[in-house]
């Protein structure tokens, strides 16, 4: 058996054990800590009163305040439409054109419609809005499909070969590989880098005219220049797209390639819309 | 409180304590989790779900695999600045077939629970290829193997029957027909009646990845051009009690 240790007067009791002789005052929890326990019971109990909380036969409770997050949320954004109802109502009635004669509806637009483009477009036209290969550079003043405010908006709106609106632009290069020899395809490409003067053979950009003539042309135009009626690029401002190499051309040409553009019409409002084609036009190449 | 005097008998006698022990958890658990399956303000239907087509769900397969949830949500919280930015926040039905949930917990890159329709089958291609050459900010990593990836859609079949197992109600039929419409959906030449007569009108059969083969990004890009796009919010309006 064990020595117990040696008590001195006035130590509080002990719980009882004993572990080799080790034994442990009986102290009381510190006060502060008690009340602070207590204190959370009765809090908990009271934001289960206030909160939804309690499952009961039908539904949850749904507490005195009568919280929701989808509330809160729909109150939020209605806030926000109304504090910017006024101005969006002003981008509505006025016409496309006007817009940028009232500096302040101007800026709103911009600013507005800046959001709107680095939430929706920036991933394809590059947070900057200078594109990527295959997404067109928006800051230049080439535009496959026209760009004035109209174009602009018309585009943003029903998107490009989507299948989401019926009024979405569309064409469609075919395939040359499927209809033309390989070496009329080689003397094309020669024909379509001279009108760039990126040529690296004379000869077959000369043969290449003809067969340019024969299946470009109706696109693309006789000299080259395109045509935004049916978004057919401009061949001669040494703007590509996909690429200017003789590689990247011969790719083009051979398989054909078209972009995809998303409609917004649905997801965006009408003042989004038009607010994200006045920041677009003010880019640099608006028409 | 006499009762409260007599824990020494739990806590001096092993076994007794983990019977408690266990009992404790077993209410708690009842509590919270049951009132979740019945309560009327926790289930709530909505119009348009579906179970994933055989070539999603391959996708949706590819995507638990490459773990993209590690960087990626899959939930819009109802706050103004998620719905702002991705759209509509997530309803709990619009994940009732996802075997498991793709909430995740984590964004290093954005949330993808509406990125449906957002960008083009194009962008998706070369974005999964490189990442930086659409998005030049992007720490995301290339997944431009996929591509190369040939999938035959041999057993996708048993991952649908899996599926149906924990309550996905995928039809005798679909599962009949499983590597049929797998193949069917990436190939707009082909006789995808059958798949639009089981899984609806809205289902997308493009050549996703714009190459001949079926790949893996044929999947997955049917996978992301779906995501969030079943619930029409035009004509559904959620209830705000819930």
């Amino acid at each position: 058996m064990s020595k117990t240790s040696e008590k001195l007067p006035g130590d509080p009791n002990t719980t009882g054990h004993s572990w080799d002789g080790i034994e442990e005052f009986d102290n009381p929890m510190p006060r502060w800590w008690l009340w602070t326990f207590y204190v959370t019971i009765i809090w908990g109990v009271i934001y289960t009163i206030m909160y939804p909380a309690w499952p009961l036969v039908q539904s949850a409770t749904a507490g005195v305040l009568g919280w929701s997050s989808r509330e809160l949320v729909q109150e939020e954004m209605v806030a926000f439409q109304e504090a910017n109802a006024p101005w969006n109502a002003k981008l509505v009635e006025t016409s496309l054109e006007d817009i940028s004669k009232d500096p302040e509806l101007q800026q709103f637009a911009v600013n507005s419609g800046g959001a709107v483009f680095r939430t929706w477009c920036a991933q394809c036209h590059g947070s900057g809005a200078q594109g990527a290969p295959g997404f067109p550079n928006l800051l230049d003043d080439a535009w496959l499909w026209g760009g004035t405010l109209e174009d602009i908006e018309f585009t943003i709106a029903h998107g490009i070969r989507n299948e989401e609106s019926d009024d979405a632009r569309y064409s469609e290069m075919p395939a040359f590989g499927e209809l033309l020899e390989k070496e009329e395809i080689t003397q094309v490409v020669q024909y379509v880098m001279s009108l760039t003067n990126a040529q690296t053979d004379d000869a077959a950009a000369q043969a290449g005219k003809v067969v340019f003539e024969d299946n470009c042309a109706a696109c693309h135009g006789e000299d080259g220049t395109g045509d935004v009626f049916q978004g057919a690029p401009n061949l001669t401002d040494a703007i590509w797209l996909y690429g200017g190499s003789e590689e990247a051309l011969t790719q083009t040409v051979t398989y054909s390639r078209f972009g995809v553009m998303p409609a917004w019409e649905n997801r965006l409002t009408e003042a989004q819309i038009r607010a994200v084609t006045a920041y677009v036009h003010q880019l640099g190449g608006g028409q | 409180m006499a009762i409260l005097d007599k824990h020494k008998i739990l806590e001096t006698n092993a076994t007794l304590l983990l019977v408690f022990s266990f009992l404790v958890v077993t209410i708690g658990g009842i509590v919270q989790i049951t009132p979740l399956f019945y309560l009327e303000n926790t289930i709530e239907k909505v119009e348009g779900m579906r179970p994933y087509t055989p070539l999603e769900m391959a996708g949706r397969e590819i995507y638990i695999r490459e773990g993209c949830y590690v960087c990626h949500s899959q939930m819009i919280r109802p706050m103004r600045d998620e719905v702002e930015r991705y759209g509509h926040y997530s309803l709990a039905a619009e994940s009732m077939y996802d075997h498991p949930f793709q909430w995740g917990s984590k964004r290093t890159g954005p949330d993808l629970a509406r990125v449906g329709g957002r960008y083009s089958d194009q962008w998706h291609v070369d974005h999964l290829r490189d990442p930086q050459s659409v998005v030049p900010e992007s720490v995301m990593p290339k997944y431009g193997f996929l591509e190369h990836r040939k999938l035959d859609g041999k057993y996708i079949g048993d991952i649908m029957k899996a599926n149906a197992l924990v309550g996905t109600p995928y039809t005798e039929e679909m599962l009949a027909n499983a590597e049929a419409d797998f193949r069917a959906q990436a190939d707009p030449d082909s006789d995808y009646d059958g798949l639009l007569e089981r899984y609806g009108d809205k289902v997308s059969v493009r050549n996703f990845d714009g190459q001949p083969e079926l790949t893996e990004a044929d999947a997955m890009v049917a996978y992301l051009q779906m995501l969030g796009t079943l619930v029409d919010f035009s004509t559904f309006t959620p209830d705000p009690s819930r």
